[in-house]
């Protein structure tokens, strides 16, 4: 996946390398600046088996900061954020990957370095009985949720093996 | 055949009579001795379902979900053009600016229908208001429900977008609007009973031509549509993902 860009972000981004899972570690800018989440809006995308990105509605279209061309046939990491630690997407892929749904608060990257915060429920696409793919739909969050979240995702980030 | 055909109970009283005329329109144009019936509660259409009396039915997006995984209902078509949003709106005078200002232990008021209640709670998570620390306070129609807020009966009420908008002036000068979804996917569908289901090329026929016939064209208005959409499958099955992933489990 192509690193982030040091003209896309916004000034005062701090660099990082962010190690992925099934692709070469990625050049991440990180600004301290939450862009808030648009009230009555879904952000809906959809995935193959692999994590691809196979559709994005237009509010993950604008709240990526990408376009939509820049998001299709990426990997759905191109949202990771540094401060997720990586057992929270382990959990994540084991539930929609056995057929259940996934709930969870999470901290998204923008193309231009900001983030948002999304409470996001994860389902496969069954047809037929099989499963063909997975979508995400997420929606507006609590502040007293994401701090929560927020402080045990710290909390796992330490304790995870560098 | 006798085909029962009914439409969801978040239908107005008012617009039951444009749905009489989409029934009469049905029996002249496809000779199916179809019969409308209404039902004045989920509780009681849930219940004709069970026993096997609804063939036909123009459901909401939240009875479609259970309706086609659970009971084998085939999809038809829904509204060209337009989807189900929800308005969360307050009394003109209420000291509340915005969503998350709501407070635990408020009543809400709504009407019974479960698309309306799903959308509206969820725009009211943001404010860490859930089934547990609100009170839904049925009311048996929009107007009623405005009522409600006008008489400080309700902190806040949960609108079809529709109905909303469609309020006199005067009425829209008593509340203020605090949000407006924007979701574009839920949807009224027509669905089509296991039992029933040899007619389904015939009214799928039917519905996909409406628009383009004079007599059509006015059911069609009345209603207050502009054609009948017939999905492939694959987006019935993607709106149904979507669905799920909004109810809780
Ligand atoms: C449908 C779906 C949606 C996802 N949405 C996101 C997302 O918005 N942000 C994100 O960081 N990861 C998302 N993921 C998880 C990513 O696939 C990936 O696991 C994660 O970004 C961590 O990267 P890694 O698995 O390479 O370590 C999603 C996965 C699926 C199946």
């Amino acid at each position: 996946m192509r690193d982030m860009q040091a003209q896309d972000v916004v000034p005062g981004c701090e660099q990082w390398i962010q190690p992925l899972y099934a692709e070469e570690p990625r050049r991440l800018y990180v600004s301290e600046e939450e862009v808030p989440y648009p009230d009555g809006r879904l952000i809906v995308s959809s995935t193959d088996l692999e994590g691809i990105i196979t559709f994005c509605n237009d509010s993950f279209v604008q709240m990526s900061g990408y376009s939509e061309e820049e998001l299709m046939g990426q990997p759905h990491s191109i949202l990771r954020h540094p401060d997720i630690p990586r057992v929270a997407f382990v959990d994540l892929w084991q539930t929609v990957q056995a057929g259940k749904r996934w709930q969870g608060y999470v901290k998204n990257l923008r193309k231009d370095g900001r983030f948002y915060w999304v409470y996001a429920t994860v389902v496969p696409n069954k047809r037929g009985g099989v499963i063909k793919g997975y979508t995400s739909v997420r929606r507006k969050p609590s502040r007293s949720k994401v701090a929560e979240a927020e402080a045990l995702y710290k909390k796992l980030l330490a304790e995870q093996a560098p | 055949m006798k085909l029962q055909f009914t439409v969801s109970p978040d239908f107005a009283p008012e617009s039951l009579a444009a749905w009489h005329i989409f029934n009469t329109y049905l029996q002249r144009q496809t000779g199916l001795g179809s019969h409308f019936e209404t039902y004045e509660s989920y509780q009681d259409l849930h219940a004709a379902i069970d026993n096997g009396e609804v063939d036909l039915i123009f459901a909401n997006a939240y009875d479609s979900a259970s309706l086609v995984r659970d009971k084998g209902y085939a999809p038809l078509a829904s509204p060209e053009g337009q989807a189900d949003e929800v308005v969360i709106a307050v009394a003109e005078g209420s000291p509340v600016l915005g969503v998350e200002e709501l407070a635990p232990g408020i009543t809400i008021a709504s009407t019974a229908d479960p698309d309306v209640q799903t959308i509206g709670m969820i725009m009211l998570e943001p404010a860490n208001l859930d089934k547990s620390n609100t009170r839904i306070n049925v009311r048996g129609s929009y107007p009623l429900v405005a009522k409600s807020l006008m008489r400080n009966e309700a902190a806040a009420g949960f609108f079809l977008a529709e109905a909303y908008e469609r309020f006199s002036e005067v009425i829209k000068q008593q509340l203020r609007p605090l949000v407006r979804s924007y979701i574009q996917v839920i949807n009224h569908c027509f669905l089509l009973s296991p039992n029933a289901i040899a007619h389904k090329d015939q009214l799928l026929d039917l519905l996909a031509a409406m628009h383009t016939q004079a007599n059509g064209e006015r059911v069609l208005q009345d209603l207050g549509y502009k054609a009948w959409h017939i999905p492939p499958q694959e987006e019935v099955e993607f709106t149904l993902d979507l669905m799920s992933t909004l109810v809780e489990e």
